[in-house]
């Protein structure tokens, strides 16, 4: 009896443990690995005549065949890229400010304010900076007010719009992971750094830098990836130039149609961007666990 | 405390009564466009047959989309143009063919319920009956563009940055036939057709530097142009006569190589839940005055016989000012656009958006 017992004892904390873990599993299951593989499968086909599909490579291959969209995707990573590095080298002073320099509520105070444009949706703060920045906007018709400039000016639809938008919506997710990775590292390693002799850089970079390494990968993949698959900024920023690798994938989903062509796409965004995570993690050398945890 | 508890409680009580009633109640479902179902004529659509309305505004791509990723689903009546049931149809497999014998066809103008009928053949079935028709054509400020009579005058160098148009389909088409080109001769010639695209692309890409930028909801057009941010624009005419309404200097213009006539239609989607409400409503909005209530939300004409005598006079006027007897014949009506074309096109829209 007491054999069986224990055998069956084993049993339910299995179970258990199943059962807990059901939600994750079944979130990650039907909601991010069967959509993907759904989305492989629609790739592969090509359209051969009305209502007939057969499989093949036809749409990966139009990536590559057709300059407009390997450009768009290049434009995008690279984009992306620029963000990320803007990003961090503004986020960091202010983490640093926030974790370092300020003590009691003045912190929590200044991390809070970073935190309140983000409890407005997306779209809002969009909208927000196109009134701003447009030619009868509140800039242009400021500078015209105080006399610097003659006519309007037209901020909106250029590079460098859709840069100050990306930087903005995406400032927050790097600006949380250093902030508090930079909380933890001890102030005495800091003043012994400069009891050693070091100046305000080598301190800088011989021991805050690796502290801070791990949140600032995982800042930047973050970054990164938000960036990449960001629609309504560049959309709503870019205006006629605008050219994001999503919109294509939208347009080739809703105005074309061409859901192989749109699942080709977003395989191929998925892939070449976490390559690219993964290039970035080999080159800082860090591990992916580590960067996460 | 405890009589206004028992209030809240009874008010509960009714409200989940009310819910519960408008659940057994026939509901419609219609996929259609802005201003095409206004709340007035839903109400009495619903005094009169007690069956609810269910708007969800869309365009014509999104249309598509919606019904081909549900092949044919989720709703029971839907407004695509005339010109793009029959290719969809074929493609997607998404609608059921008309019964002509639900429909009242007296409250129709003749001759466009034939032209849909016809336009919107697939296999020897008509999939498709007109409701409202309108024109593409030119909105121009006559203050600071008094010069744009035609789609190509856009691209003068006098409006560096002032003009707007949208990057799809009827933009080529009219651009095409504004170079003297005829795209819809080429409908049946892919190789043709795709020639005159070429020539169109370059015309556009050359044309960018004009244009501030490609709108993509009639609002985003309208406030471009309120703004004096641009002097004209490819749009429809109704957003012209709106615009005319805030500034008289604003209105539609139809140009001199024709405005580009469309009719967006009805279609019943193959899945659908309740066809015989379809059929009521169609009947519903084409009396004459309903249809004339329609034409006052939406800005448009409608099919229906007859209800031009209920418009509002200001709106006659404007379109009478829009069109004289000329420009009414000159307008270019969008043939059914065979499968395949939209491939070509798209390739087209893509490199003048990645254009320099």
């Amino acid at each position: 009896m007491k054999t069986i017992g224990t055998a069956n004892a084993r049993t339910p904390i299995k179970l258990g443990l199943l059962l807990l873990l059901c939600p994750i599993l079944l979130w990650l299951f039907l909601l991010v690995i069967l959509p993907q593989l759904t989305m492989l499968n629609i790739s592969l086909q090509e359209r051969v005549a009305p209502r007939i599909y057969e499989y093949g490579f036809s749409n990966f291959i139009a990536f590559f065949t057709e300059p407009l969209y390997w450009n768009t995707f290049l434009r995008t990573a690279i984009m992306s890229i620029i963000a990320t590095i803007l990003t961090l080298i503004i986020a960091f002073p202010i983490s640093y400010y926030i974790a370092k320099m300020l003590r009691g509520r003045a912190k929590g105070l200044l991390f809070v304010l970073c935190l309140i444009p983000f409890w407005v949706s997306e779209l809002v703060r969009t909208y927000g900076w196109m009134i701003l920045l447009r030619e009868s906007g509140v800039i242009s018709t400021f500078l015209q007010y105080i006399g610097l400039v003659d006519g309007p000016i037209e901020f909106l639809y250029t590079d460098a719009t859709i840069m100050l938008g990306l930087v903005y919506s995406s400032m927050l997710f790097m600006v949380v992971p250093l902030t508090s990775t930079l909380d933890s590292l001890d102030d005495s390693y800091i003043e012994a750094g400069y009891d050693l002799g070091g100046n305000g850089f080598s301190v800088f970079w011989h021991i805050v830098v690796p502290h801070a390494k791990p949140a600032i990968v995982s800042g930047c993949i973050v970054v990164f990836m938000l960036t990449l698959g960001n629609y309504l900024t560049p959309i709503l920023l870019g205006g006629k130039s605008s050219l994001w690798f999503t919109e294509q994938i939208f347009t080739q989903f809703i105005t074309r149609f061409n859901w192989q062509q749109g699942s080709a796409f977003g395989v191929l965004l998925l892939s070449i961007s976490s390559l690219i995570v993964w290039l970035g993690l080999k080159l800082s050398r860090q591990s992916f666990s580590k960067v996460m945890s | 405390m405890n009589i206004s508890r028992c209030r809240s409680l009874i008010a509960v009580g009714f409200t989940l009564c009310i819910t519960a009633q408008s659940v057994n109640a026939e509901t419609l479902r219609l996929l259609t466009w802005g201003g095409y179902a206004p709340k007035i004529v839903v109400d009495m659509f619903k005094a009169e047959t007690g069956i609810d309305v269910e708007v969800t505004k869309s365009n014509n791509e999104d249309m598509i989309a919606k019904l081909s990723a549900t092949r044919g689903g989720g709703f029971d009546l839907v407004q695509p143009s005339q010109d793009r049931i029959a290719s969809a149809h074929a493609e997607f497999n998404i609608y059921k063919p008309i019964d002509m014998s639900q429909i009242d066809n007296k409250l129709f103008v003749a001759s466009m319920l034939d032209a849909t009928l016809k336009s919107s053949m697939y296999e020897g079935k008509s999939y498709g009956v007109p409701h409202i028709w309108g024109t593409s054509g030119l909105i121009v400020n006559s203050e600071q563009a008094a010069n744009v009579k035609d789609y190509t005058d856009l691209c003068n160098d006098t409006y560096r940055g002032k003009v707007t148009y949208r990057l799809k389909r009827p933009t080529l088409i009219a651009f095409a036939f504004s170079m003297g080109l005829d795209p819809f001769a080429a409908y049946d010639d892919p190789a043709e057709y795709e020639k005159i695209m070429l020539q169109v692309q370059d015309k556009l890409i050359s044309c960018k530097a004009n244009v501030k930028a490609y709108w993509s909801g009639g609002d985003a057009m309208k406030n471009l142009m309120r703004s004096n941010e641009t002097v004209a624009a490819m749009a429809w005419d109704a957003g012209g006569w709106q615009l005319n309404d805030d500034n008289k200097a604003i209105s539609f213009v139809a140009p001199t190589s024709g405005a580009l006539g469309w009719i967006d239609a009805f279609a019943i989607p193959r899945k659908s839940k309740n066809e015989s409400a379809a059929y009521k409503w169609i009947n519903f909005v084409m009396q004459p005055k309903v249809a004339a209530m329609i034409t006052d939300s939406a800005g448009n004409f409608t099919a229906s016989k007859g209800a031009d005598d209920f418009v509002n006079a200001s709106l006659r006027a404007k379109y009478k000012a829009s069109f004289d007897t000329a420009a009414i014949d000159n307008i270019k009506w969008y043939p059914p656009v065979p499968a395949g074309l939209e491939m070509i096109e798209g390739k087209v829209l893509d490199r003048i958006k990645a254009a320099k």
